[in-house]
């Protein structure tokens, strides 16, 4: 039988329990982070600066673009406006938790399907604001796909519609 | 070291300075893996495009900067059609910027990997179906030394050679073999189009899957390790200087490392580095840097461009064309015309300045050390990049590591390298990897902006309303402004361009230049040239018609006249073939329905325009209701020669037509008291989804002529189109861009 350690003996730091520290919780992608930093930093730049999730864009960091665009309890948000302090408790799914390696989200397959990207740059945040808005009107008219306000700058519009379309039949099991 | 990205670790302190708790965490830095160097692969790569791994997976190196355009999939395609491989077996990779010290002096050992003027289909469809086509050769080669047979006995089939038996040999079989031969000196022959597999066949985007997960790479997401943010203040001011920064407030920011000033460049000399005098925030993240840079508190000092306004340049520019201007071609005798002349119409038309406006700002990730660099980002120049970094650091340029990550636009704007300029200087100063981060209002703010211009068009018609001259007088600030590369060119280049349309179709013919002195730096926004002169021809080719009643249409066929080749000396050329012009335009008012009358309130336009190489002609038809202006239908066709991916060349044409259409109807740049005044999309709103239309029409002229490229080719002609459709629809002419303001005010 091993010896007791003395009870003199000093613990070492990291078997010490950590103690309680301040921070905002917060559920991204479905796991739990604290942050202990600035509560004013939005969550555009706690994201990409400290988590690295890299997928959710910078393009105005002033609500203009939709770039950014991730859901928060399951609606369509501009990460660059929205303060860590707002967050605590909520439920954050960027586009890299939004489907998995094996498993596409629908509408990243349509986005596929119809080959909407060119740069690219924007269209995590355009997938993201469609989510979001088959989410409300599982079977869009132009009227409510017109909504969809987020900025490309390359032109690829008359795709991404037909890319919305395609996932909506895929998400209403309208087209296999 | 490649590391993964979503290499998760326990608790650790995060780069923002905040703890995170989670089983999983963030690697704390993201450093693109390092780019396949298949000449690293002896046994298994053969030349510097192709590897083949021993599963028969076919790895094909994209050299190109993918900005969008779509090269990290049409240029592999180019070599695995020679290669003879199935598309599905190829996996592509970027790859980095390739110069080294060879033995006959520097090079690049993957050819020309620039992304600008709509060349990288036209240089990869000499090299790299050459380098496609040697790699196979090794192959049979092997296969000829294995099977002890004449070459000439073998074929090639979907990454097999095929014996005369019809045994088949995976070319995995044969690669380390095949990698050990020498290749012949001279060029092989190459595929006739009957046998393409791969060339003509519509190719989904290579990393969608990427783009679509969030997993892409752009220049904004790389992390360096141990890297600092930088931000900076940019002067607002034309050449304006830096007076005098209290940075007190700004350097209490939670995160903020250091505040220093960065020297802008002298007035008259070439734009060589960063582009304006600023201060530097060095910050742990970007939100502490973005918050100390509102903090400082800076004043600055007007540079020589004080007075500079759109206004005052259009003044001048109207002073400016009462002069001589510089003579850019002459034909005929314009004057004489003139006097002889039945009729004369003229009409002048006024360009803005604009912005490049790329989704993802200017940004770069670099470390500098004593004895080397890297560069990691968003480029369209990574020559320019290396010499850049050169010039400024002394290394010599085997020493500089050069990747690309995608970009997230170009357009233009990053064939000018005064960003990576800028993270040098700031990473020589702050004496570790620095990443630069460019705000939407720096990137708005601090262009090479597409050129302000004034045309004013003068035709003179005989009786019979034939034209029998044209004046094409264009007044602009000129692209060649404090550029190095352009010193030696004319002032007129990249604003107005000898051959251009009506060049060579008018007897006599009189174009001129006028230089707009002007503080604004100004650079290639894409077609530069031809978009430029576009608007304004082709709107005046509509204004004859209206005034001498004849149809558009038929009034540019007969301009066009018998189908032939004309002298082209400017980008594009040798040859402008009247004939393919003629044919889109053709093709592109039958696909509107031109000639059907439209009692519904609704107007068709159309244009057409050459542009470096390719022919492309856009139709519209419009209605004005209550002000506001509806896109019914758009129709685009191309001509551009082989398509190696028409799935490629309709996302481009596609995307010009868009970007055409949103620059048209809103889009400027504005400046005063000798500062721009646009500084996010509130002032340069870039159209969204509603006001764009559903769907637009995109044809491709089936051509065995060579190709050209595409990105640049669906733009030029949206614009008048566009015009001319409004006017069809309104009769309001207009003549000033941007169009929709310029509409209101005329109705």
């Amino acid at each position: 039988m091993p010896n007791p350690l003395p009870l003199t003996h000093d613990v070492p730091d990291e078997l010490k329990p950590e103690p309680l520290r301040p921070g905002i919780e917060l559920t991204i992608n479905g796991e739990t982070f604290k942050h202990g930093g600035e509560p004013d930093m939005p969550l555009l730049w706690y994201l990409r600066d400290v988590l690295r999730l890299t997928g959710t864009k910078y393009g105005c960091g002033v609500g203009q673009c939709g770039a950014c665009t991730v859901l928060i309890d399951g609606k369509a948000q501009r990460a660059c406006l929205t303060p860590m302090s707002s967050l605590a408790g909520h439920h954050v799914t960027t586009i890299e938790g939004l489907g998995g390696e094996e498993a596409l989200h629908a509408v990243q397959q349509a986005w596929i399907d119809e080959d909407v990207p060119q740069c690219g740059y924007c269209q995590a945040g355009q997938i993201m604001a469609t989510v979001d808005l088959l989410q409300r009107k599982p079977k869009p008219d132009e009227a409510d796909i017109a909504q969809l306000a987020n900025l490309c700058r390359c032109g690829t519009y008359p795709r991404l519609r037909r890319a919305v379309h395609r996932a909506a039949e895929l998400l209403t099991g309208g087209r296999k | 070291m490649s590391l993964d990205r979503r290499r998760f670790l326990t608790v650790i302190l995060g780069a923002g300075g905040a703890l995170v708790v989670g089983f999983r965490q963030a690697a704390a830095e993201i450093v693109p893996k390092v780019p396949l160097d298949l000449l690293g692969e002896p046994l298994t790569s053969l030349g510097a495009f192709v590897r083949i791994e021993r599963n028969n997976r076919v790895v094909i190196g994209a050299r190109g900067c993918e900005i969008g355009q779509g090269v990290i999939t049409s240029l592999p395609m180019l070599v695995a059609e020679e290669l003879d491989v199935d598309w599905a077996q190829v996996h592509v990779e970027q790859l980095p910027y390739g110069y080294e010290a060879g033995p006959d002096g520097p090079r690049n050992r993957y050819g020309d990997q620039g992304a600008g003027g709509s060349t990288s289909i036209t240089d990869g469809w000499k090299d790299l179906r050459q380098a496609g086509a040697v790699a196979r050769w090794l192959l049979v080669e092997a296969a000829a030394r294995y099977w002890q047979l004449p070459r000439e006995r073998l074929t090639t089939e979907a990454g097999h050679v095929v014996h005369p038996d019809g045994s088949r040999k995976p070319y995995a079989e044969l690669v380390e073999q095949a990698a050990t031969l020498t290749p012949p000196d001279e060029a092989l022959e190459v595929k006739a189009p009957e046998a393409w597999r791969v060339i003509g066949k519509p190719t989904r985007t290579v990393d969608a899957r990427a783009i679509v997960t969030g997993r892409a790479q752009y220049g904004i997401d790389v992390y360096l390790p141990g890297a600092l943010t930088a931000v900076v203040l940019r002067c607002p001011h034309l050449d304006g200087t830096l007076e005098s920064v209290a940075d007190h407030d700004a350097r209490t920011v939670k995160g903020v490392h250091d505040v220093f000033a960065l020297e802008g460049p002298k007035p008259d000399e070439p734009f060589e580095a960063n582009l304006a005098a600023g201060v530097v925030v060095l910050a742990d993240n970007t939100w502490a840097a973005l918050k100390a840079r509102d903090r400082l508190k800076v004043e600055w000092k007007p540079g020589p461009w004080a007075d500079e306004s759109n206004a005052a340049l259009e003044a001048k520019a109207e002073e400016l064309l009462k002069g001589d201007g510089l003579v850019v071609r002459q034909d005929g005798d314009f004057a004489k015309a003139r006097k002889a002349a039945a009729r004369v119409v003229e009409a002048t038309y006024h360009m803005p300045f604009l912005a490049h406006a790329t989704m993802e700002p200017p940004h770069a990730a670099i470390h500098v050390q004593a004895d080397r660099a890297l560069f990691i980002g968003a480029l369209q120049s990574p020559d320019g990049a290396s010499r850049v970094i050169a010039a400024l650091t002394g290394l010599p340029r085997e020493k500089i590591e050069i990747r690309m990550t995608r970009a997230g636009g170009g357009f233009g704007r990053r064939l000018k390298n005064d960003y990576v300029a800028e993270a040098v200087k700031i990473a020589q100063k702050a004496g570790k990897p620095i990443k630069l981060m460019w705000s939407r209002d720096d990137d708005l703010r601090h262009d090479f902006y597409r050129p302000l211009g004034v045309h004013r068009l003068t035709a003179t018609l005989d009786r019979k309303n034939a034209i029998t001259g044209m004046a094409h007088l264009c007044a602009a600030t000129p692209v060649n402004y404090r550029s190095q590369g352009l010193k030696d060119k004319p002032p007129y280049i990249g604003c107005h361009e000898p051959d251009d349309l009506p060049a060579g179709l008018v007897a006599n013919l009189d174009k001129r230049f006028f230089a707009i002195p002007s503080g604004m730096p100004r650079g290639w926004w894409r077609a530069p040239l031809p978009a430029f002169n576009a608007f304004a021809v082709q709107s005046f080719l509509d204004e004859l018609a209206i005034e001498t009643k004849q149809d558009p249409l038929e009034l540019r066929l007969k301009l066009l006249g018998e189908p032939r080749e004309l002298d082209y000396h400017g980008h594009g050329g040798p040859k402008f073939d009247t004939g393919r012009l003629a044919e889109v335009l053709r093709r592109c008012a039958a696909a509107i329905d031109w000639k059907r009358r439209r009692t519904d309130g609704r107007g068709v336009g159309l244009a057409c325009h050459f542009t470096f190489g390719g022919y492309t002609a856009h139709a519209f038809e419009v209605s004005v209701e209550g002000g506001a202006l509806r896109i019914h239908r758009a129709v685009c066709v191309t001509d551009i020669g082989h398509v190696v991916n028409p799935n490629g060349v309709e996302q481009m044409m596609l995307g010009g037509t868009i970007d055409g259409l949103s620059t048209a109807l809103n889009l400027q740049v504005v400046v005063k008291d000798g500062q721009v005044q646009t500084a996010s999309y509130a002032d340069y709103p870039i159209a969204r989804l509603a006001e764009m239309p559903a769907e637009v029409e995109v044809l491709i002229v089936p051509s065995e002529k060579e190709p050209s490229g595409a990105g640049e080719m669906g733009l030029p002609s949206v614009a008048p189109a566009l015009a001319n459709a409004v006017y069809a629809a309104t009769t309001v002419r207009v003549r000033r861009l941007p169009l929709l303001a310029e509409l209101k005010r005329k109705l």
